[in-house]
C-alpha cells in the first residue's frame, strides 16, 4: 500500500489574498525578509495499490480529474510505501 | 417552457428560483433531485446557489460529478438553455461548460449587498429583453466569486462577447471601485461560445418581484421566455 502526500497551491498567476495578508501580517511582527506567502491544501490520500508506478499514475489521474482544479491550481505529490 | 431547478445536498436557493421562475414566468417549474439520471421534458435548466456539498474541496468541485449533471451537460451541449446562479457558475466552471474559475474574494470576506451590473450583451437568450448597456441593480452573496481566467482565455471571452454582465458603478462606469471581488475585467457573468450556457455571481432570482423592492432579475427570466416563445411559438 502507498500512501501519497499532495501539495496543493495556487498558481503563480493567481492572486492569493490569504498568502497576502499573513505575508503582511508576519511583516508586522518583524519578519521583514519573507516577500512572499502562499497558501495552499495538503492532502494525505492511501492507495491500495502494489507498485509506485501504478499509484503515480493513479495520483496523477486523481489530481487531474477532482482534487485540483488546472485553471488556478498547481500540485506536487511525494509517494511513500506504508 | 418547462423549467428545471437542479437541487444538490447543500444548494440553498433552489426554492427561491422556483418561486420567482414561477411568478415571473407563470411557466411550469419543476426540482430536479442530483440523484436523477435525466432531464428529459425540460426547457431550460438552472444550477441554483448555495453550498452543493458543503463547498468541501473546492465550490462546486463534488457537485460537478453528481449523477445529474451526466444529462446536465449533454443537455447543454445539445444546445439547451442552462443557468448557473453563484454556486450554479462555480459548478458550470468545474464542469467545463464554461472557462475559468472562481475563486476567493480579494478582500477574503463573504460580500451580502447589491451590485451594479451593466449589460454587455444584449444578443443572448439571456439578455434579449435588456437595452445595449443596460444597467440592472442586483444582490451578490458569496466568498468565492473572483473570477479568473488566463490572458487568452479572457481575450477570447471578450472578442467573443460572451462577457454578459459586469460590476459597474450606478451609472454604468466600470471601475475598480465597484468590482466587490476582484474578478478579472469586473466580470460578473459570461457565457459559452453558443450562448446557450450562462454562469453568474450575483442573483437574479432575489429580486424579481415588486415585493422584494426591486424587479431588476425579471430581465433574465422574461428573456429566457421570450426567446424560447420566438423560437417554438
Amino acid at each position: 500500500m502507498f500512501q501519497a502526500k499532495i501539495y496543493v497551491t495556487l498558481r503563480k498567476s493567481v492572486l492569493d489574498p490569504q498568502g497576502g495578508v499573513v505575508r503582511k501580517s508576519l511583516y508586522a511582527m518583524g519578519y521583514q525578509n519573507v516577500p512572499e506567502v502562499r497558501i495552499g491544501r495538503y492532502m494525505v490520500v492511501d492507495l491500495e495499490v502494489a507498485d509506485q508506478d501504478a499509484a503515480a499514475k493513479q495520483v496523477r489521474d486523481m489530481c487531474d480529474k477532482l482534487l485540483v482544479n488546472p485553471v488556478i491550481e498547481d500540485y506536487t505529490f511525494e509517494l511513500v510505501e506504508v | 417552457m418547462k423549467f428545471g431547478v437542479v437541487v444538490f445536498p447543500g444548494s440553498n436557493c433552489d426554492a427561491d428560483c422556483l418561486h420567482a421562475i414561477k411568478v415571473v414566468t407563470g411557466q411550469p417549474v419543476e426540482y430536479i433531485w442530483h440523484k436523477s439520471g435525466s432531464v428529459d421534458g425540460f426547457d431550460c435548466i438552472v444550477l441554483p446557489g448555495g453550498f452543493s456539498y458543503g463547498d468541501y474541496l473546492r465550490c462546486g468541485a463534488v457537485a460537478r460529478f453528481s449523477p445529474v449533471m451526466t444529462p446536465v451537460i449533454d443537455f447543454a451541449q445539445r444546445g439547451g438553455l442552462l443557468l448557473g446562479i453563484c454556486n450554479g457558475f462555480q459548478i458550470l466552471t468545474e464542469a467545463g461548460l464554461l472557462p475559468g474559475a472562481l475563486h476567493r474574494n480579494k478582500n477574503l470576506q463573504f460580500l451580502c449587498h447589491d451590485t451594479h451590473l451593466r449589460i454587455e450583451n444584449n444578443q443572448t437568450p439571456f439578455t434579449s429583453l435588456a437595452t445595449a448597456g443596460q444597467v440592472i441593480r442586483v444582490p451578490i452573496a458569496h466568498g468565492e466569486g473572483n473570477y479568473y481566467a488566463d490572458t487568452a482565455t479572457i481575450q477570447q471571452l471578450e472578442e467573443n462577447k460572451q462577457v454578459l454582465f459586469r460590476y459597474c458603478d450606478p451609472q454604468g462606469e466600470i471601475t475598480p471601485a465597484a468590482n466587490p471581488n476582484g474578478s478579472v475585467n469586473n466580470i460578473a457573468g459570461i457565457c459559452n461560445r453558443q450562448g446557450n450556457v450562462l454562469g453568474m455571481m450575483p442573483h437574479p432570482e432575489r429580486c424579481a418581484e415588486d415585493i422584494l423592492g426591486n424587479t431588476n432579475g425579471q430581465l433574465i427570466f422574461q428573456s429566457l421566455l421570450q426567446q424560447w416563445q420566438r423560437r417554438c411559438g
